[in-house]
């Protein structure tokens, strides 16, 4: 009997050399003469365990990991043996770390064959869409509405308010364009899903389409994503083959293809507009709005543009319902967010939750706090336009209201850490430095307003009219953060006064230590 | 054996044909120009100004907008570093210096014997094992020093 044993093919494992180890055992079983059969599959999330093998048992599928290349021998002696191993984590569905997630749009990542769509199938696949055909796209759109679900990009706008919109435009064309760039850094759930579940994503696209008329999707992946584009890219022709994708979806009377286009290096191709004027051929300049993609989108057609994450939601929404979805959350942050743990942390990894958790929670008992063993001193939540919080805002919970509450904002979710090593000043300095290299360059203050503020915070850290250039600094941020046409702009702000503001001493406010070397 | 193909005006009429009837065909075509070719060299802008029947200078500035693009060929290797917050937290910047001082150049520039071009790059999206880096495409995750140097004498052989 074959025995089947799962290495990851997400990039954080093959990063850290999944593939190799992958080779290694295969050559191994070889050599033993046992019949193995390997499955890439997504990752679990649990990254610092990573590459992550797993081997089925009678009792489960038992976890061994980091996996090195040196381990592959021993790690293999232990699979198809007694399953003793100082890498051993026992029954992976057991492990504290995972056990205690609420996975509601992870449900399958890192489980199923992310190519197979008979093991998507096998694991609920397709329950969602066949729900929304058999309730028709009005109450499909109700059940989105009603479950509070709200875009997971950044902006956190009812997607069922979107869905609306686009379904009550009349048009002869309509498009569903699914954001699959992933800029902000600390993130990465998007490519998980890809890498991972990329079914979820075309069930949940399908259903978009399917709800608000449109028999056509785009996917516009990062071109910083091979290994995401080359999965995603194999399942939609899986689906092709498999009735999932093209005409009379699941023997209803719906159309629907998706097709795969790939970004080209602009951070700012993430907002919505830039990626419609991307899609179309030119140049990734934001779009003033009105009017809303929702009315005028890709082509000027009526468009939704979702989340990767708002997407693959969906399916788990119509199978189970919005009260089910809705009953998890706080405040007007319903359901489960797909939290990303990164930087300087010693479990990082993708951690999915219900909102409501605090950043304390996540950050140092989640995470474990740092990896490098010193004490966490801040943490930048929602990517480079996401405010630094000091450990005096870890009570805040992961709610969008409470974020914005102290200035800050939960954005796709990407927690980032740092130790008491770091310049405060210098990652002020960077939000400026990265938004005069991404800004698109329609708007005066972002264009030029950043290059001035990082000359404006090098004289303050050089201590040249301190007090004038702190001034300097406020009236920027604030000129940026009303005068800009897109948050790309508007939000840089956020990082560098949330620094300013928490950590003043690293902008020479009191005499500065030298800095000791790493 | 070389990644890419000596410039011909053929080829690239034949690649830039593939896209033409699709929707928005300027990214798909100049990604496959450059996939082919290793940038996008000056006369493909005009030939697709021309099959999709929009101004040269509309091509032109779609091209010059994304970081992505090549207006020349790049070094024999490309190693991309990122640059961004979360590698920045792990240790990146101090491994970025590592790098370039080992490289003898700045992070945006080609060695003077064309072998390594060091680029910065925005995330990876395996910030969760950063540092990270991207070495002829290929991913590498959790880098420390060791694991720098070892990149680094990959990309000048
Ligand atoms: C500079 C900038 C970058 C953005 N990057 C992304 C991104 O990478 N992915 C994303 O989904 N949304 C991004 N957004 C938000 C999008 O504009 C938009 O709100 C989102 O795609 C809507 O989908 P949702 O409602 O499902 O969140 C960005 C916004 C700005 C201003
Ligand atoms: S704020 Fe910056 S990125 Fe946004 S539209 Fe204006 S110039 Fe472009
Ligand atoms: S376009 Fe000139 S300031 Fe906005
Ligand atoms: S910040 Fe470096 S990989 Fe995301």
């Amino acid at each position: 009997m074959s025995t089947k044993i799962y290495i990851p093919g997400d990039a954080a494992a093959v990063a850290c050399g999944a593939d190799e180890i992958a080779q290694a055992i295969a050559a191994s079983a070889k050599k033993r003469g046992k019949e193995i059969q390997i499955v890439r599959n997504g990752s679990r999330g649990l990254h610092w365990l990573e590459p992550m093998l797993e081997v089925a048992t009678p009792k489960g599928r038992v976890a061994y990991g980091p996996v090195t290349l040196s381990d592959v021998e021993s790690v293999l002696d232990a699979m198809l043996g007694d399953g003793k191993h100082k890498l051993s984590h026992g029954i992976a569905d057991e492990i504290p770390w995972l056990k205690n997630q609420t996975r509601l749009t992870f449900a399958r990542c890192g489980i199923v064959d992310p190519r197979s769509l008979d093991d998507y199938k096998a694991n609920h696949g397709y329950k969602g869409l066949a729900k929304a055909i058999a309730i028709g796209p009005e109450k499909t759109v109700e059940e989105v509405t009603n479950s509070g679900l709200r875009g997971r990009g950044g902006a956190g706008f009812p997607t069922g308010i979107k869905w609306k919109t686009v379904a009550s435009t009349s048009a002869d064309q309509k498009y569903i364009v699914c954001n699959a760039d992933e800029g902000d850094s600390g993130t990465f759930a998007d490519r998980m899903i890809m890498e991972g579940d990329p079914f979820v994503l075309i069930e949940g696209m399908t259903i978009a389409g399917m709800a608000v008329g449109a028999t056509k999707g785009y996917v516009y992946i990062r071109s910083e994503y091979p290994h995401a584009i080359a999965t995603f890219t194999d399942a939609c022709e899986a689906g092709r083959k498999g009735g999932v994708l093209g005409k009379n979806i699941l023997g209803s009377n719906y159309d629907f293809d998706i097709e795969v286009r790939t970004g080209a290096g602009a951070y700012v191709c993430g907002e919505e507009t830039s990626l419609l004027e991307s899609l179309e051929g030119r140049r990734g300049q934001v779009r003033a709005k009105p009017p809303l993609p929702a009315i005028k989108g890709l082509f000027g057609k009526p468009t939704v543009i979702n989340n990767v994450l708002s997407l693959a939601t969906v399916p788990i929404v119509m199978e189970k319902g919005a009260e089910f979805y809705k009953g998890f959350g706080m405040g007007r942050s319903r359901g489960t967010m797909p939290i990303q743990l990164a930087g300087n942390i010693k479990r990082g990894g993708l951690y999915e939750v219900a909102f409501g958790i605090t950043l304390g929670e996540l950050v140092d008992e989640i995470g474990g706090g740092t990896a490098s063993g010193r004490p966490v001193r801040a943490v930048q939540v929602g990517g480079p336009l996401g405010a630094y919080f000091p450990r005096a805002f870890f009570d805040t919970p992961f709610d969008y209201e409470a974020f914005a509450a102290r200035d800050g904002l939960i954005g796709h979710a990407g927690v980032v850490v740092f130790d008491d090593t770091v310049d405060m000043a210098k990652q002020a300095r960077f939000a400026m430095e990265f938004c005069a290299i991404e800004s698109c360059g329609k708007c005066t203050p972002c264009r030029i307003g950043s290059t001035r503020g990082v000359e404006t915070i090098d004289r303050i850290v050089a201590n040249n009219d301190r007090a004038k250039n702190l001034e300097v600094l406020e009236d920027l941020c604030n000129t940026m953060k009303f005068g800009s046409l897109c948050a790309l702009g508007g939000f840089t702000p956020y990082p560098v006064m949330s620094a300013l503001t928490h950590f003043p001493e690293d902008f020479g406010a009191t005499p500065k230590l030298p800095q000791a070397a790493e | 054996m070389d990644k890419f193909e000596p410039w011909s005006e053929p080829l690239a009429r034949e690649i830039i044909a593939r896209h033409a009837a699709r929707e928005g065909a300027v990214l798909p075509m100049l990604h496959d120009v450059q996939n082919t070719f290793g940038y996008v060299p000056e006369p493909v802008i005009p030939m697709i100004a021309e099959v999709l029947n929009i101004s040269r200078a509309e091509v032109h500035g779609t091209f010059t907008f994304y970081h992505d693009f090549r207006h020349e060929p790049a070094g024999k290797h490309v190693l991309k570093f990122c640059r961004a917050e979360a590698c920045q937290a792990a240790g990146g910047d101090h491994l970025c210096a590592r790098a370039e001082q080992k490289l003898g150049v700045k992070i945006g520039e080609t060695t003077a014997d064309d072998r390594v071009t060091f680029e910065p790059i925005y995330c990876l999206g395996l910030c969760s094992v950063a540092p990270s880096a991207m070495l002829d495409g290929k991913i590498y995750g959790r880098l420390d020093e060791k694991r720098v140097d070892s990149l680094i004498s990959e990309a000048r052989r």
